[in-house]
């Protein structure tokens, strides 16, 4: 009796034992759904990262609206990128963009990770593409024509460079690489943010009659720092998740490194330019040298060896500086550098595949410099170039569009007294005196 | 030898110092203070509650001078900071009792320079 037992005890332990392994592919896709999900967390945090450079490099009296701004950009990218984006990004429709999915219903997923942990990583992309713009038009944007901005950016004008590239759409079809977003994400918010600066006008006070540049001064560099770090660290999550799975670890490794050693590169390139060109070190331009770095290894990082990612980083921290010189030469004012940092060095990071790409890891052909000829740097400047004048002539209509309804630049005694009166009525310092 | 006091409107001060200095007046205080006048508030608010602000910003400029230098002076005060838009702001003049430069210990005429 007691061995019957104890035999039926064995079996009915082997069993349950047996019910409870998962198999060895389940696990590997739990794993990868957590790479995403850390990853899409990650790519969240940058909004704050946003916030807080954006905010610093303002003046106190813009601080709130600013921070409204960018608070706004994710939670109506986090909805509209829900109903709308995702269906044009993602569906399929034609090579232009997707036409099914719309509230996510009947959704394609292109992933191996399920739907909704993909579906978060590429909305927190969205937000930050969003928020690139609030930047290049602070200080002097009415509030609601921001937010139909936002809303018309997440909707439509992203997602449908993104279904081009990532979609299965014209340009992907072609052989054109944006590992991360250089193009997708970088390149449309900065080109929008230059649209609409040029649309906005410069800062009342900002140019002096004989053109050159007022210092105005942003009130907090400890904020702004804070920013670049916490971008930093969410573009951990940026570039290496982009992979959307962790396969043996040797792919987001590469990438993670890449990404750094760009950072640090353009940090320490942008430094030295402006210390050449402006006489001294300015924290404001090292700072987006590193940003410029980074957004400039965002489409290549997976294609490249780390020494290429230096190169790279490097050249986009003295783009970046060059670049801020250069729209103050012709009277643009952009606040942040919004352009500098994502125009001018997502296109260069776009173009940069081109010329470092390995096929090896992934590319149709090797870039320019290891030997495969013009080919990829081909492709690559045809499909940037696609994207700027798509996002420059959305956006100059959007933007011109808002302007004859809604109204986009403030009146010229709010833009005096700050827009965390006019707009919020309220002070972002409440109780201190600032002076300016 | 006199004291003069303005209270302009802050975005004016970069005109006003021009105006200045154009009048070969290079010496000056500047204090960021609260003030009102005729010039109306505005409302603020936060988390539901709402109050009225009446002391607006304005800057204070504080210039010595000689007597021969009191009309050029306010001249260009008016000339810079006028908007003809309510808060333009308003100008004292008081008697200056001595004026002493530190560095050499000048008094008077000399020291005002």
């Amino acid at each position: 009796m007691k061995r019957i037992l104890l035999i039926g005890l064995l079996i009915l332990a082997a069993g349950s034992l047996h019910a409870d392994v998962p198999d060895v592919a389940e696990l590997a896709r739990g794993l990868d759904t957590v790479w995403v999900l850390v990853a899409a967390f990650l790519v969240f945090f940058m909004q704050a990262g946003f916030g807080m450079v954006e905010a610093g490099f303002i003046r106190a009296k813009n601080t709130t609206n600013i921070l409204t701004k960018n608070f706004l950009d994710f939670c109506m990218a986090s909805l509209g990128f829900f109903l709308v984006g995702y269906a044009i990004m993602f569906g399929t429709g034609n090579g232009f963009l997707g036409l099914n999915g719309f509230l996510m219903r009947g959704a394609e997923n292109p992933s191996g990770v399920p739907m909704l942990a993909f579906w978060l990583f590429q909305a927190a992309f969205c937000g930050a593409a969003a928020t690139i713009v609030a930047g290049g038009m602070a200080e002097r944007m009415k509030f609601p024509a921001y937010l139909i901005y936002s809303l018309l950016v997440s909707a439509l004008v992203y997602p449908i460079v993104g279904h081009w590239i990532w979609g299965g759409g014209w340009l992907a079809g072609l052989g054109f690489a944006d590992f991360a977003g250089s193009a997708v994400v970088h390149t449309t918010g900065g080109v929008a943010a230059l649209v609409g600066t040029l649309i906005l006008g410069p800062r009342s006070g900002k140019y002096r009659s004989d053109g050159s540049p007022n210092v105005m001064g942003g009130h907090s560099i400890p904020l702004a720092a804070l920013g670049v770090f916490i971008l930093w660290f969410g573009w951990f999550g940026f570039n290496p998740g982009s992979t959307l799975g962790v396969g043996n670890g040797e792919l987001i490794a590469l990438v993670a490194a890449n990404t750094n050693l760009a950072a640090a590169a353009g940090g320490i390139m942008a430094m030295v330019t402006v210390w050449i060109f402006v006489g001294k070190p300015d924290l404001s331009m090292a700072m987006n040298g590193a940003l410029a770095g980074l957004v400039a290894v965002t489409a290549p990082c997976a294609f490249i060896d780390p020494w290429a990612a230096i190169v790279i980083g490097g050249v986009g921290g003295i783009l970046v500086v060059l670049g801020v010189l250069f729209l103050d030469r012709i009277r643009v004012d952009d606040p942040v550098g919004a352009f500098p940092v994502h125009g001018i060095n997502g296109v260069w990071g776009t173009l940069a595949i081109g010329l470092f790409g390995r096929s090896e890891l992934g590319l149709k052909n090797d870039g320019l410099l290891l030997g495969g000829g013009w080919g990829q740097l081909g492709t690559q400047a045809l499909g940037i170039l696609a994207v700027v004048v798509f996002v420059g002539a959305a956006m100059a209509l959007i933007f011109l569009a808002i302007d004859k309804t809604v109204g986009l630049r403030v009146s010229r005694e709010e833009e005096l007294r700050g827009l965390d009166i006019g707009e919020h009525g309220l002070e972002s310092y409440a109780g201190f005196q600032i002076v300016e | 030898m006199k004291l003069i006091t303005a209270m302009i409107k802050p975005e004016k001060l970069e005109d006003v110092k021009k105006a200045l200095f154009d009048a070969d007046i290079h010496k000056m205080t500047v204090t960021s203070v609260l003030g009102c006048g005729q010039q109306k508030g505005y409302k603020e608010t936060f988390r539901g509650a709402v109050t009225e602000i009446n002391l607006l910003k304005k800057v204070r400029l504080d210039i010595a001078v000689n007597s021969e230098f009191v009309e050029p002076t306010i001249q260009a005060i008016i000339d810079g900071a006028r908007t003809g838009v309510i808060g333009d702001g308003k100008i004292f003049v008081r008697e200056l009792d001595e004026c002493i430069r530190i560095r050499t210990g000048e008094r008077g005429h000399e020291a005002i320079g």
